[in-house]
């Protein structure tokens, strides 16, 4: 990889100053964006390590459900959200392999938007709210398609706030070499409704199943979704599974989710 | 360039490095510490995993720089005092759990973070575990069974094949 100016500020304050360089990029946990780096796929000329400020670590119960700072690692939230929201902890303990989740991080991953991520599908079926150091954004605003967000530049997220579900479930199905989502599908279930989001099926990043959403809102069992289908008009295509089995997926997968929700 | 300090295996140690220079590099070229192994180099296969501050991390993909000042520790540091193989080493040795030996080192490591997490774990959980791990001799049965065994349990019954 080319080289670059590493920093790593101890305060959201200097994160903000050192991004606004010229050609700075901020680095989360790194377990994306080192081996996009190696690649040249990506190539800062500073790199603002996130995981140095204190004020963007750790899980707690807060105004509007459960904060989790932008810089906390996977492994953190697996261990320590559990008791709050099991599904959340679940999903955070699946992502990649044990090393990985002690680096990865709740911000690094939400601020890239792979398709086939798992926390943008938690994000967006909790209705959660992505916090940075400018604004409030919606999830509901915030996924704006493969690899792009509301996220301006420079803009960092400071921590995303969960409501609790009464209910909620995360079934992924693996892509056992990456280790990413095939196909992952969050449902959660609050007085409001039911969300429902899927992951790793759709050309367009983490969606939601507002049909489903609308048949789960009204009868909470898998049955109630049995006569729906997806379409796979703009699902992914590549050599490990068709846009129709992608699309098929998603619906096994959300009524797994209902079935196991808790 | 600019000067690094941590603390690898209880020693601390200084080398010069880039803002590009990964933890791997810097164990094994700034220090010589060559059992850190480099297997993809996309952190994908676990040869490089070293503990940094008690938790297992793929050295591959985490930059000297982003660790300055914490405490290291690897394969070179799994030995007891008097140079005789650790517990977990030992393990591997007396049930067979190495064949070339070049995932090793990230296996000793991962297993040394589980067993530090789980002092009892069952043989599912030690699959689960080593995920991050990949052995291209597909060595895996002796592999698990010497995490169990360094663990203290019977392996007695654990299929061999």
């Amino acid at each position: 990889m080319h080289n670059f100016d590493f920093v790593k500020p101890a305060s959201v304050a200097d994160a903000v100053a050192a991004l606004s360089t010229e050609g700075a990029q901020a680095l989360g946990g790194g377990q994306t964006l080192i081996a996009t780096m190696k690649q040249r796929l990506a190539d800062p000329a500073v790199l603002v390590s996130l995981t140095g400020i204190a004020d963007l670590q750790g899980v707690c119960m807060g105004d509007g459900g459960l904060h989790v700072g932008g810089a906390t690692p996977h492994a953190v939230v697996a261990r320590e959200a559990g008791k709050y929201y099991p599904a959340l902890a679940h999903l955070a303990g699946g992502i990649g392999d044990p090393a990985v989740r002690n680096k990865g991080t709740i911000g690094g991953s939400l601020a890239n938007n792979d398709p086939a991520a798992c926390y943008p599908s938690a994000a967006l079926a909790s209705g959660a709210t992505i916090v940075t150091n400018r604004r409030k954004i919606a999830a509901d605003d915030y996924f704006q398609g493969m690899f792009s967000t509301a996220l301006d530049e420079g803009e960092i997220i400071t921590s995303v706030v969960f409501p609790i579900p009464e209910k909620a479930s995360y079934v992924k199905f693996n892509q056992p070499a990456s280790r990413f989502a095939l196909t992952g599908v969050f449902v959660a279930k609050y007085a409001g409704g039911v969300r429902v989001a899927a992951t790793g099926a759709s050309n367009n990043g983490v969606f939601r199943w507002k049909a489903a959403e609308q048949a789960l809102s009204a009868n909470f069992a898998a049955s109630a979704i049995a006569g729906l289908t997806v379409d796979d008009a703009d699902m992914i295509s590549d050599l490990h599974g068709t846009p129709a089995y992608r699309a098929n997926l998603v619906k096994v997968l959300a009524g797994r989710a209902v079935s196991a929700a808790t | 360039m600019t000067k690094v300090t941590m603390t690898v295996n209880g020693k601390s140690v200084s080398a010069e490095t880039e803002g590009r220079t990964l933890l791997s590099a810097f164990l094994r070229e700034g220090l010589g510490l060559t059992g850190t192994h480099i297997g993809c180099d996309t952190s994908q296969c676990g040869a490089c995993v070293v503990h940094v501050d008690g938790k297992a991390v793929k050295s591959c993909s985490v930059f000297a720089q982003d660790v300055a000042g914490a405490s290291v520790k690897t394969i070179e540091g799994m030995a007891n005092a008097d140079g005789s193989l650790g517990v977990i080493q030992q393990a591997f040795q007396d049930h067979h759990g190495l064949q070339c030996g070049f995932c090793t080192p990230g296996m000793v490591m991962s297993a040394a973070a589980l067993l530090a997490e789980n002092s009892k774990p069952s043989e599912a959980d030690v699959r689960h575990y080593l995920e991050g791990n990949i052995c291209r001799c597909t060595g895996y049965h002796n592999i698990v069974k010497a995490v169990m065994a360094a663990s203290g349990q019977d392996v007695s019954a654990l299929a061999a094949e």
